[in-house]
């Protein structure tokens, strides 16, 4: 899950006695844990943090796309290439199931592309990096897929209906990436030295933007608390940070890898894995389209969209006609 | 590990051919993945592609197998340069717009819909094996590539200009898809491999079905180009096989 840019404070209006009695309904189903469905009355600020955070999410698989496809040609055996294809339809997969998502709130899946196109929508910052060796593809899976899954997990639960179901779905694939890079990254550990060297250097490369990948920290965070009470978010990302640290370095140490972090320490005490400060002034950059890949990320994205505009016009120009035709016929008969 | 030269056996080769078809035209599709001009197509090329790759690989571990010298399909793929790749030259032409890569899968796909349903009747038990499982994908990615045909022919004048170019340009490379040679004809006779010269009628009648209703012009029969077959083929697959061999070439003999 790829929420983390989003981080605009809710500009709070008046409220009318009545709405105000409605919000009071609307949180006491929540409260109940009962899922709001479409057709439902929702504040207009559920509405709009819904709708920014799905499609955010939705853009993120898609732009994630990108990462990995670069890697799809030029996979080592057939084995893996089948695997990475597969992998990166599931992302594909996932983004049209978050488009359907985000678009019972009332906004079509065009203008939700629009807004990534043009660059007013966010995606996850993860994937404004590049992928430089085959071990990326591995350590994508394993850390970028496992960080994915700590936020997805509590979303399946999230009050909205249409995205809980959603993410159902979503996690049971994101899982299975996750074990699969794990696997990529063992065997290029276990293989010759120059392996073990890419898999170190992907490591390297990936476990502090994938760390960011949960967002600023609670101390800096802006918008946890409204999602929260509204069981959009159910725990706070420096929370959900935490689990990915201790669920992980045990896992990178099984492989025989160094961390990249001089302060990562285990605390006997709290059972914690203890990291170092995150450089938040990249973090903050590569946001704020800074990255080493942003800028070729969406001139892929608007490329595609475009060369792909003749294509989608004729789709709708023969579906037009054929409606004609059978209407004509209709009448004929 | 250098470069591998696969033993003359006719089995041998047949299946390399075919393996070599469906891995060229399943990694040409997979160039799309990411950047087709809508999600779904994103979707539904990387299903075909995954569908082709799957069929490349029972086929190399056929061809391997019966060759006898320990290879596997990744040998078979990643450690023959392009004079032994024995795919058409249909397939290895570059994806173009989306109007090319349609046309080329549909020209493909109308051959091998009845090119594996009469496999099915091989008296070769693996290939005829496959051939069943084959069958079906290829009639899905018949049945996707013929609708679009449809959709770009008879959908906005760009497409169509854009579909009938893709046609005129790509028709000089379906004659070869009908050739046989004597490492086939022996195999024929023996009631293994399937004639292609038998299968002409239906393709021919499958593709003048689409392109009538797609308001397409079906091109003359002129000069066909060939040569994939025994290894003379187009500047493009060298390519193809850098990207795809790359790390094979550049890390011999690791596992991955
Ligand atoms: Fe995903
Ligand atoms: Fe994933």
């Amino acid at each position: 899950m790829y929420t983390q840019a989003l981080n605009t404070k809710e500009t709070l209006r008046p409220v009318a006695p009545e709405d105000m009695e409605r919000e009071a309904r609307f949180q006491a189903r929540i409260d109940a844990e009962e899922k709001i469905e479409p057709n439902d009355w929702m504040p207009e600020g559920y509405r709009r943090t819904l709708a920014r955070q799905i499609s955010q999410h939705a853009h993120s698989e898609i732009v994630g796309m990108l990462p990995e496809g670069n890697w799809i040609t030029r996979a080592p055996t057939l084995r893996r290439k089948a695997a990475l294809l597969a992998k990166v339809q599931d992302e594909g997969g996932h983004g049209l199931y978050l488009y359907a998502a985000a678009e019972t709130l009332g906004i079509s899946r065009e203008e939700y592309v629009e807004q990534l196109l043009s660059g007013r929508a966010k995606y996850s910052s993860i994937f404004n990096y590049p992928t430089l060796t085959w071990a990326d593809i591995g350590a994508i899976g394993w850390l970028v897929d496992g960080a994915a899954i700590m936020n997805q997990i509590p979303l399946c639960r999230c009050s909205y209906g249409p995205y809980a179901r959603a993410m159902i779905r979503i996690c049971k694939e994101e899982s299975f990436h996750q074990r699969q890079g794990y696997e990529i990254m063992l065997t290029l550990c276990r293989g010759t030295p120059e392996q073990k060297a890419m898999a170190q250097d992907a490591l390297n490369r990936w476990w502090w933007p994938s760390l960011m990948m949960f967002g600023p920290s609670d101390k800096d965070s802006q918008h946890s608390d409204q999602s929260m009470r509204w069981k959009i978010k159910r725990f706070s990302n420096d929370e959900l940070r935490q689990k990915f640290v201790d669920a992980t370095v045990p896992q990178g140490l099984y492989l025989g890898l160094t961390f990249p972090d001089p302060d990562l320490k285990f605390n006997e005490a709290t059972g914690h894995w203890e990291f170092g400060e995150i450089d938040w002034s990249e973090f903050k950059n590569v946001i704020a389209g800074n990255g080493p890949c942003n800028k070729q990320r969406m001139k892929q994205r608007r490329k595609a969209h475009e060369e792909g505009a003749w294509v989608r016009e004729a789709a709708l120009a023969y579906a037009q006609k054929r409606k004609a035709r059978r209407e004509q016929r209709a009448q004929a008969a | 590990m250098t470069t591998i030269t696969v033993a003359d056996i006719p089995l041998v080769q047949y299946a390399l051919r075919l393996a070599d078809n469906a891995l060229v035209l399943g990694h040409r599709l997979s160039e799309w993945c990411g950047h087709a001009p809508m999600l779904e197509e994103d979707i539904a090329l990387a299903n075909i592609a995954l569908d082709l790759i799957g069929q490349a690989r029972m086929l190399y571990t056929y061809a391997g197998e019966v060759e006898g010298a320990g290879r596997d399909e990744d040998q078979l793929a990643y450690l023959r340069d392009a004079p032994q790749y024995r795919n058409v030259l249909l397939v290895e032409q570059p994806n173009g717009d989306f109007a090319v890569t349609i046309v080329r899968q549909f020209l493909y796909s109308a051959f091998m819909l009845p090119f594996w349903r009469r496999m099915k009747e091989s008296k070769d038990e693996t290939l005829a094996a496959i051939a069943a499982k084959a069958e079906k994908e290829v009639a899905y990615h018949l049945r996707h590539s013929a609708e679009w045909v449809v959709r770009l022919g008879d959908g906005t004048d760009e497409s169509h200009r854009r579909a009938q170019e893709a046609l005129d340009d790509l028709w000089i490379y379906t004659g070869e898809l009908f050739e046989t040679d004597d490492v086939e004809r022996a195999l024929i006779e023996a009631g293994i491999a399937v004639d292609p010269a038998s299968l002409r009628e239906e393709w021919s009648r499958t593709v003048d079905e689409v392109l009538n209703e797609a308001t397409l012009t079906r091109p003359a029969d002129g000069w066909m180009q060939t040569g994939g077959r025994s290894g003379r083929h187009s500047e493009h697959l060298g390519y193809i096989l850098a990207d795809l061999q790359f790390l094979q070439r550049a890390y011999p003999g690791a596992t991955w």
